[in-house]
C-alpha cells in the first residue's frame, strides 16, 4: 500500500502550526483556571478534617464489634458510663456521679443525656445492652470483657437466663451493677464499646440489622454519622443534641478514602488531602523524614514478645534452655539493629511502661530485675538443658511468624542470634494471618512471635495473659504459683495488694523465662500543623478528635 | 443458532457448578479458622459463633445447605463484614469496578486499534519500534508498579503547578477515573496492539486490498473501509476474556487509587478466609466470564457471516 499519500493526507498544512500554539495557550489558561491545590486535608471555617482508613469499619454495632477501625467510630457517636477526657483521664459520660463498694458499683445517669432523635438515655439501655453482650444467641466475640458482671459467664454459657446479669435499673436514672468480685478497673470497663448503652425499642425495630447502614443508626455521643457508602467513605458530624456539644468544637470528620495501600495514603496527605497519617510504615516514615516533615510518635499500647511452647513434647518446656536463649538475648540490638524504626522501647517486661500502678506508673514503682547478659553462663545453661532432656543436641526449632515483612526479619534475628551463641538450629515458620493463628492455637510451633494490646487500663490485662485458663495462653504455660499471683490481683480492689502481686508477677515472667520481651510498639505519624488537640490512647480507640479543633 | 446458544449455556451453568464445588473444596481444605482472630475466644463465644455461621454441621451438610442458597440467589452473610450480605457486596462493589472497567477497556480498545493500525502503517520506521517499545513495556511492567508510578506522577504535577489537576486517589468524579483506567487497560492495549499490527499487515497483502487499490480509491478509504475493518476482527475475540479481567481483577489499581471496587473483596477474603465471600465472589466472578466468552462468541458470529455458528 502507498503509505506515502496517507501520511501526507494526515498531515497538516504549515498554516495550522500556529493553531497548535494558539491552543496550547488555550489549555494553558484552562489549567490556570483549576482550583489552587485545595488543601482539603483541614479546613478552618468548617472546622472539619478528612482522614483515611485501611478498611471499612466492618461492624459498627457496639455490642459486636472487635476491631481498631469500627471502635474508632464507634467511640465517637457513642458515650457510655464514664468516658475520657482531653487529657485521657476518666470523667462522667452519661453518668453524673458514681460510688463503688466491694462488689456493688451505682451510677447516677444526667438527666440531659439524651438520644439523637431527643429521647432521653435511661438506666434501661444500659441493662438492655448488657443482656445482649452475654446473650449465647448475640454470640458477641468480646462477652468475657463483661464477665467481671455477676453472673456473666453462666448466662454467656446458657446456664442462667439473661434477667440474671447483675445489672439493674432502681429508676429511670439510676443503674446498680453487682460484680463477680471487686473489680479494681471496673469503672475503666465502663468507657468501653460494649458497656455503651442501646435502647430496645430502636434496637428491636431494626430487624438485626442495628448499626448496618445510616438508617438503621441512633447516637448519644459526640458526633453522628451522616453518610456511609460502604467501603467508599463514611462521614461524622457534630451531634447538636449531645449533652457536652459545648465543648465540641469539629463539626465534621470525613473519611473519604479507604485503601491498605500506605504508600497511597501518604500520598493523599502529601497532596493536601488528609489531616493526619497514624501508624506510618518504615518506608513513608523514611519518606516523611527525607521531606522534614514533623513526625508525632506516642505508643500505641502493644508489646511484643517470643512465646515459648511450654507444652510436655516440646524442648522449649526445659526451664535450662529458655534461661540460655534469655541470656544471649538483648531486646536493644533487635530494636535499634534489626528493626530500626525510630521510637520503638526496646522489651524489658511484659507490663509496658505507659500502665498506671497505685500512685505512679507501674514500671517505676515496680522496677524489673532484667536477667543478665551472659554467654558463659548461657553455655552453662545450655548444657544443663541437654542433660535434663537427655540429648546431645538441642533439635532444630521452629520460629512461627506472620509471613509480613518485618516479622520475618525479626525472625531472621532470633535464627542468627541463637545459631552464632548456642548452636541451635532455628527454622523461620512464616505463615499467613489466619494460619499462623491456626498453628498457634494448635501449638504446632517452639517460639512464637507474638503480641498482645491492651483491652482496659489495667496491668492485669496483661498479667492474666499466661494464667493456665486463659485461652491465649499459646504456650500453654502452667505455673500453679503463677495462677495464684492472678488470682490475688481479680479477688480485691485494693489497689496496693493487686500492684503488689502484678510485681512479683512481673519479675516470675523474667525469672523463669516464660517470654522474651521483644518490644512496645510505638505509632509514628504526621499531621497538618493546623489541627490540634487530638487525643491519643492505649486502650479504646487509638485516636480521638472529640476534642481537637483546626486553627488558622 | 439458539441450539447453539443453549447448548453453550448448558455447558456455561455446569462450568459454574464446577468451579462452586471446587472452591469449596479448596477453601476448607486450607488450614486455617475462618472465625479466628488475634484475640482468642473462650469455648462458649466460640460455639456461639460457630452455631451461628453454621460451621458446627459436617462440611458435607454445609455445601448442601449452601449450594440450595445459592440456587435461590443467596450468597450468605459476610464473615468479616458481619452485618453485609454477600449479594449486597456485589451488588453495590461490581458497579464501580464495571465502570472502572468499561472506562478503561474504551481506552484499551481505542489504543489498542489506533496504535496497532499506525504501527502497522509505519512498518519497520520508527514510529513503528516506538509503538512497540511502548507494548513490550506495556506487556512486561506490573500494573502495581504502573500504578505506584502514575500516581507519584499526579502528586509531583499537582505539587508542580500548585493545583488540583488530577485527584491522586478517591473515587467521586470522572477525572478521579481517568489514570486509573489507564492503568488497568494498559496490558491490554498493549496486546491488543500488538494483535491489531500483525493483522493489520495480514490483510494488507490480501487480494482484495490489491483489487481495492487498482480500482483508484483513496488511500484513507482503503484504510478504513477495508484494511481495519477486516482487521478488527481478532481483536473482537480477545475482547470477552478482556472483559472479564478489566472488571474484575483490578485489585492492585483499586487499592492504590483508593477505589471501592469488586476486586479488593475477592483478593482480601481469601487472606480472611471469609467464607461466603470466597465463594460469592468466585462464583459471581465465573459466571462472568461465562457469560462474556459466549456473548463474544455470538458476537462474532454477526461480525463474520463465514462463522456459522449452528454448524458447530
Amino acid at each position: 500500500m502507498n503509505t506515502t499519500t496517507l501520511t501526507r493526507a494526515l498531515m497538516q498544512p504549515i498554516s495550522s502550526y500556529l493553531r497548535y500554539c494558539l491552543s496550547a495557550l488555550l489549555l494553558f489558561s484552562a489549567l490556570c483556571a483549576l482550583p489552587a491545590l485545595a488543601q482539603e486535608g483541614v479546613d478552618f471555617a468548617t472546622q472539619s478534617v478528612r482522614i483515611a482508613q485501611g478498611s471499612e469499619p466492618p461492624n459498627l454495632n457496639s455490642i459486636k464489634s472487635t476491631d481498631q477501625t469500627s471502635i474508632f467510630y464507634i467511640e465517637h457517636v457513642m458515650e457510655g458510663l464514664l468516658r475520657k477526657n482531653a487529657r485521657n483521664e476518666l470523667v462522667g459520660g452519661v453518668a453524673e456521679r458514681w460510688e463503688m463498694e466491694g462488689t456493688t458499683a451505682r451510677f447516677w445517669l444526667r438527666q440531659n443525656a439524651v438520644w439523637s432523635d431527643g429521647v432521653p438515655v435511661t438506666a434501661h439501655d444500659f441493662v438492655f445492652a448488657w443482656r445482649q453482650v452475654v446473650n449465647p444467641e448475640v454470640a458477641a466475640e468480646y462477652a468475657s470483657i463483661m464477665y467481671p458482671v455477676k453472673n456473666a459467664e453462666a448466662i454467656n454459657q446458657g446456664k442462667l437466663p439473661l434477667e440474671a446479669l447483675g445489672v439493674t435499673a432502681l429508676d429511670d436514672y439510676t443503674l446498680e451493677v453487682e460484680l463477680e468480685t471487686p473489680t479494681g478497673y471496673f469503672l475503666s470497663l465502663t468507657s468501653f464499646m460494649i458497656y455503651y448503652p442501646v435502647r430496645q425499642d430502636f434496637y428491636e425495630a431494626q430487624n438485626g440489622r442495628y448499626f448496618a447502614d445510616v438508617r438503621n443508626m441512633i447516637f448519644n455521643g459526640p458526633f453522628t454519622i451522616t453518610s456511609w457508602v460502604h467501603g467508599a467513605s463514611l462521614r461524622m458530624e457534630k451531634n447538636p443534641t449531645y449533652w457536652d456539644a459545648d465543648s465540641v468544637t469539629l463539626n465534621v470528620i470525613d473519611t473519604p478514602y479507604i485503601t491498605n495501600d500506605e504508600q497511597a495514603v501518604f500520598n493523599l496527605f502529601k497532596d493536601g488531602m488528609l489531616a493526619l497519617v497514624n501508624n506510618l510504615a518504615a518506608e513513608q516514615l523514611r519518606g516523611a523524614l527525607d521531606n522534614r516533615m514533623r513526625i508525632y510518635a506516642h505508643p500505641d499500647g502493644s508489646v511484643f514478645y517470643v512465646e515459648f511452647n511450654h507444652r510436655d513434647d516440646r524442648v522449649t518446656r526445659n526451664l535450662n534452655l529458655r534461661k540460655a536463649m534469655q541470656a544471649v538475648y538483648d531486646s536493644e540490638e533487635l530494636v535499634y539493629k534489626a528493626i530500626g524504626i525510630a521510637g520503638y522501647i526496646p522489651g524489658r517486661s511484659l507490663i509496658p511502661v505507659y500502665m498506671n500502678g497505685v500512685q505512679d506508673k507501674f514500671r517505676v514503682e515496680y522496677p524489673e530485675q532484667p536477667a543478665s547478659l551472659d554467654i558463659e553462663k548461657a553455655r552453662e545453661y545450655l548444657e544443663l538443658a541437654k542433660q535434663e532432656l537427655g540429648l546431645d543436641e538441642i533439635p532444630p526449632l521452629s520460629i512461627l511468624c506472620d509471613d509480613t515483612n518485618g516479622a520475618i526479619l525479626q525472625a531472621q534475628y532470633f535464627q542468627s542470634l541463637f545459631k552464632r551463641t548456642l548452636g541451635i538450629d532455628i527454622k523461620v515458620d512464616a505463615q499467613t494471618f489466619k494460619q499462623r493463628l491456626d498453628k498457634s492455637g494448635n501449638g504446632n510451633f517452639d517460639l512464637i512471635l507474638a503480641g498482645w494490646g491492651p483491652d482496659y487500663e489495667d496491668p492485669l490485662t496483661f498479667g492474666d495473659l499466661f494464667a493456665s485458663w486463659n485461652v491465649n495462653n499459646k504456650g500453654r504455660y502452667n505455673s500453679p504459683v503463677y495462677d495464684a499471683y492472678v488470682r490475688t490481683v481479680q479477688g480485691t480492689s485494693d489497689q496496693q495488694v493487686r500492684m503488689d502481686a502484678l510485681g512479683r508477677m512481673q519479675q516470675h515472667i523474667i525469672d523463669e523465662a516464660v517470654i522474651l520481651p521483644n518490644f512496645e510498639r510505638v505509632s509514628n505519624g504526621v499531621r497538618d500543623p493546623r489541627l490540634q488537640g487530638v487525643v491519643f490512647s492505649q486502650t479504646g480507640a487509638s485516636t480521638t478528635f472529640t476534642y481537637a479543633h483546626v486553627t488558622e | 443458532m439458539l441450539l447453539y446458544i443453549l447448548k453453550r449455556l448448558g455447558i456455561g451453568i455446569f462450568t459454574i457448578w464446577f468451579i462452586a464445588t471446587a472452591t469449596f473444596t479448596v477453601m476448607h481444605l486450607v488450614p486455617g479458622d475462618p472465625l479466628a482472630n488475634d484475640k482468642a475466644v473462650n469455648p462458649t463465644i466460640r460455639a456461639n459463633l460457630e452455631r451461628q455461621y453454621g460451621l458446627d454441621r459436617p462440611v458435607f451438610e454445609q455445601y448442601v445447605l449452601y449450594m440450595g442458597n445459592m440456587l435461590k440467589g443467596d450468597f450468605g452473610i459476610s464473615f468479616t463484614e458481619e452485618n453485609r450480605a454477600v449479594n449486597d457486596i456485589i451488588r453495590e462493589h461490581f458497579p464501580v469496578s464495571a465502570s472502572l472497567g468499561v472506562l478503561s477497556l474504551f481506552f484499551a480498545t481505542i489504543g489498542g486499534v489506533l496504535w496497532g493500525a499506525l504501527a502497522a502503517l509505519y512498518r519497520n520506521r520508527w514510529p513503528d519500534a516506538a509503538i512497540m517499545l511502548v507494548v513490550i513495556l506495556g506487556i512486561s511492567v506490573p500494573s502495581f508498579v504502573f500504578a505506584a508510578f502514575s500516581q507519584l506522577g499526579i502528586l509531583t504535577l499537582n505539587q508542580w503547578t500548585g493545583r488540583s489537576i488530577l485527584p491522586v486517589a478517591g473515587w467521586d468524579s470522572f477525572s478521579s477515573a481517568l489514570v486509573p483506567a489507564l492503568v488497568l487497560g494498559m496490558s491490554t492495549m498493549a496486546y491488543m496492539t500488538r494483535l491489531m499490527r500483525s493483522s493489520m499487515l495480514e490483510v494488507a497483502n490480501t487480494d482484495y486490498i490489491r483489487t481495492a487499490r487498482a480500482k483508484g480509491l483513496s488511500a484513507l478509504r482503503i484504510f478504513f473501509r477495508h484494511q481495519l475493518r477486516n482487521a478488527i476482527l481478532p481483536v473482537i475475540t480477545v475482547l470477552g476474556p478482556a472483559i472479564a479481567i478489566i472488571t474484575t481483577g483490578g485489585f492492585v489499581v483499586e487499592s492504590v487509587f483508593a477505589i471501592p471496587g469488586l476486586g479488593r473483596y475477592f483478593v482480601q477474603a481469601v487472606a480472611q478466609l471469609d467464607y461466603t465471600v470466597i465463594m460469592g465472589t468466585t462464583v459471581f466472578f465465573g459466571a462472568f466470564l461465562v457469560l462474556m466468552v459466549i456473548a463474544v462468541d455470538i458476537l462474532y458470529g454477526f461480525i463474520d457471516p463465514r462463522i456459522r455458528l449452528g454448524a458447530l
